[in-house]
């Protein structure tokens, strides 16, 4: 468990990270080679080129990019939280009840920050809901809490489709956008690097923590540690971050599942090396995702919560397969 | 170091048992005896400050345990759970090194020197051969013996193990008991559930035996082990014969 077990892997995510968000920046419906990105960012180049750098793509792919970090570490907290790898901001309902919310703004013709806040207000109030109705009378067991996610997530579905069937047609290609997932309107990626870097600073003293708390919660007690307070803890840091991403970029599937489980394949489980590999591969898939959702078929765009699936599907099955199962 | 008890009432649920009096101290390995769904567990629980009693009061060298901060509680009292729930999967490794948690500040690594220790306990339960397989590709008896490795990578002072015979083939079982008598020659406290009547008529000084319908006896393994006071204990007749100058009890049946 030397610190150089640690860093070895965090550094290659840092270098493919950088790489990821460089070929970003070079990709879209006009190309930009190594060189003209060379200029703008030492405040050359045509200014055509400085807009387009500048004011469209790197706002965007710093918003994908942090998008992916939140919902990834928010998908290995929930796994943590719940002792069980099915576990994820969308599996449990909380990307579901920001849905329905934002879907809810958009029929009533709001847009910019109302949007954003309306889903960050769903988001939460789902959150409340299901740990709500899975805590009853006593603790809540996971899969007790885990059931109670899939069924509430499963409502605010049928919500979702109900606004759809019901909703005038001009209105629906944006509301099917927002669902699947959409980076164009994320003109703003602060929010979400806000809240990533300080979680993933105030994580790491708290790594070997929730590496017994994955052990479960008599035996982590039993080591001394202080089982509800960290469960409490952990519980709103996941929330915050499913919020925030949801808020940033609506509901993108499959990261905050397939990204934490692909690295615990192939890195182990050692919380210190997951959470913030998590942050970094997360923000390397949706910024690939989306960078394939605004090329593939440029001018046009494509849902990058489509593309994350399509890519992370059948990574995660073929892992699945040969690696270590779990 | 003594750990003690005054009308203690475990909380069972649905169930009004006896208020318990006892005092134990270092160097003694103490047998928890009696039938099924009477509180062994329970009382293994309490003790570990893991369970609060219904009533009554617990000592830890005349200290009482809600004023022990649940980390230097956990440096001094150490448990071993019955059943092993291990939420994600995680190598043998991996999980005796858990016993180096609560001797370690947040920020810190694990050094070479913990890894040592944790090697030795590994080593020590005759695991050394399984050390980097997941623990879900264990047997029953081998898992036992890795939740014992991460107590003994603990090591602390008082040693609660919830039946550390299960799944233990005779020669593992020897095996455990004797590391479980060491650790009390080097003045640890050891205290144990058992089933077996003649493990603890052998390896343990002191007994509680838990009666469902009447207060527990508590004294020396020696005067306590007998047929009046286990026929009742177990519902069960039984017989007891003498091999090699040792008492066995078995049931007549």
């Amino acid at each position: 468990m030397s610190r150089r077990y640690l860093f070895s892997p965090l550094i290659l995510l840092l270098l493919l990270s950088v790489f990821c968000m460089v070929t970003a920046i070079t990709q879209g419906s006009v190309q930009l080679s190594l060189g003209q990105i060379f200029d703008v960012l030492q405040g050359q180049g045509t200014s055509l080129n400085q807009i387009l750098v500048w004011e469209l793509r790197v706002p965007r792919i710093l918003a994908a990019f942090a998008t992916g970090g939140l919902l990834a570490v928010a998908g290995a907290l929930m796994q943590i939280l719940l002792r069980n790898p099915l576990a994820d901001p969308y599996v449990l309902g909380i990307s579901g009840g920001a849905s329905v919310a934002a879907l809810l703004a958009i029929l009533a013709g709001v847009t910019g920050i109302l949007l954003s806040s309306a889903a960050f207000l769903g988001a939460a109030l789902s959150t409340i809901l299901v740990f709500g109705l899975a805590q009853g009378n006593g603790r809540p067991s996971p899969m007790r809490l885990l059931l109670t996610g899939v069924v509430v997530a499963s409502g605010w579905g049928a919500f979702i489709t109900l606004m759809l069937a019901l909703a005038p047609p001009q209105k629906i290609p944006g509301m099917l956008f927002w669902l699947m997932g959409d980076l164009s309107y994320a003109h703003s990626p602060w929010l979400a690097w806000a809240t990533l870097l300080p979680v993933c600073l105030v994580l790491i003293p708290l790594g070997r923590s929730l590496n017994v708390l994955a052990r479960g919660p008599l035996q982590a007690a039993a080591l001394g540690l202080n089982v509800k307070q960290l469960e409490r803890f952990v519980f709103v840091i996941a929330s915050l971050l499913t919020a925030v991403a949801v808020t940033t970029a609506g509901s993108i599937g499959f990261v905050g599942l397939v990204v934490p489980h692909i690295l615990r394949l192939i890195l182990g489980n050692d919380q210190r090396l997951i959470l913030p590999a998590c942050a970094l591969a997360g923000g390397c898939l949706v910024t690939l995702a989306d960078t394939v959702a605004r090329t593939v078929i440029a001018p046009e765009q494509l849902p990058v919560g489509v593309i994350t699936a399509l890519l992370g599907v059948p990574t995660f099955l073929f892992l699945l397969r040969r690696g270590r199962v779990a | 170091m003594t750990l003690s008890v005054a009308d203690l009432i475990i909380d069972i649920p649905k169930r009004s048992p006896e208020p318990l009096t006892f005092t134990m101290q270092a160097g003694q390995v103490w047998g928890v005896l009696g039938p099924n769904g009477v509180g062994k567990t329970t009382l293994l629980h309490t003790l570990a400050g893991l369970k609060m009693p219904r009533k009554g009061v617990l000592r830890l060298n005349d200290q009482d345990f809600s004023c022990v901060h649940r980390m230097s509680l956990a440096q001094q009292v150490g448990i071993m759970f019955q059943d092993h729930q291990d939420g994600f999967p995680a190598t043998v490794m991996e999980t005796a090194l858990l016993g180096r948690f609560p001797h370690l500040s947040p920020w810190e690594m694990e050094t070479e020197q913990d890894i040592k220790i944790a090697q030795h306990s590994i080593h020590r339960l005759e695991l050394s051969s399984l050390a980097d397989r997941s623990i879900t590709q264990l047997s029953g008896g081998e898992r036992q013996r890795v939740a014992l490795a991460s107590l003994l990578t603990q090591n602390p002072n008082i040693w609660l193990v919830d039946e550390p015979t299960n799944h233990l083939d005779l020669h593992h079982q020897v095996a455990v008991m004797s590391l479980l008598q060491e650790k009390a020659r080097e003045t640890k406290l050891v205290v144990m559930s058992l089933h077996d009547v003649n493990v603890a008529a052998h390896w343990c000084s002191h007994v509680i035996l838990q009666y469902p319908d009447r207060p527990a006896l508590v004294g020396t393994a020696e005067s306590l082990l007998t047929l009046e006071n286990l026929e009742p204990l177990y519902q069960q007749k039984l017989v007891r014969g003498e091999i090699e100058g040792r008492w066995v009890f078995m049931p007549s049946i």
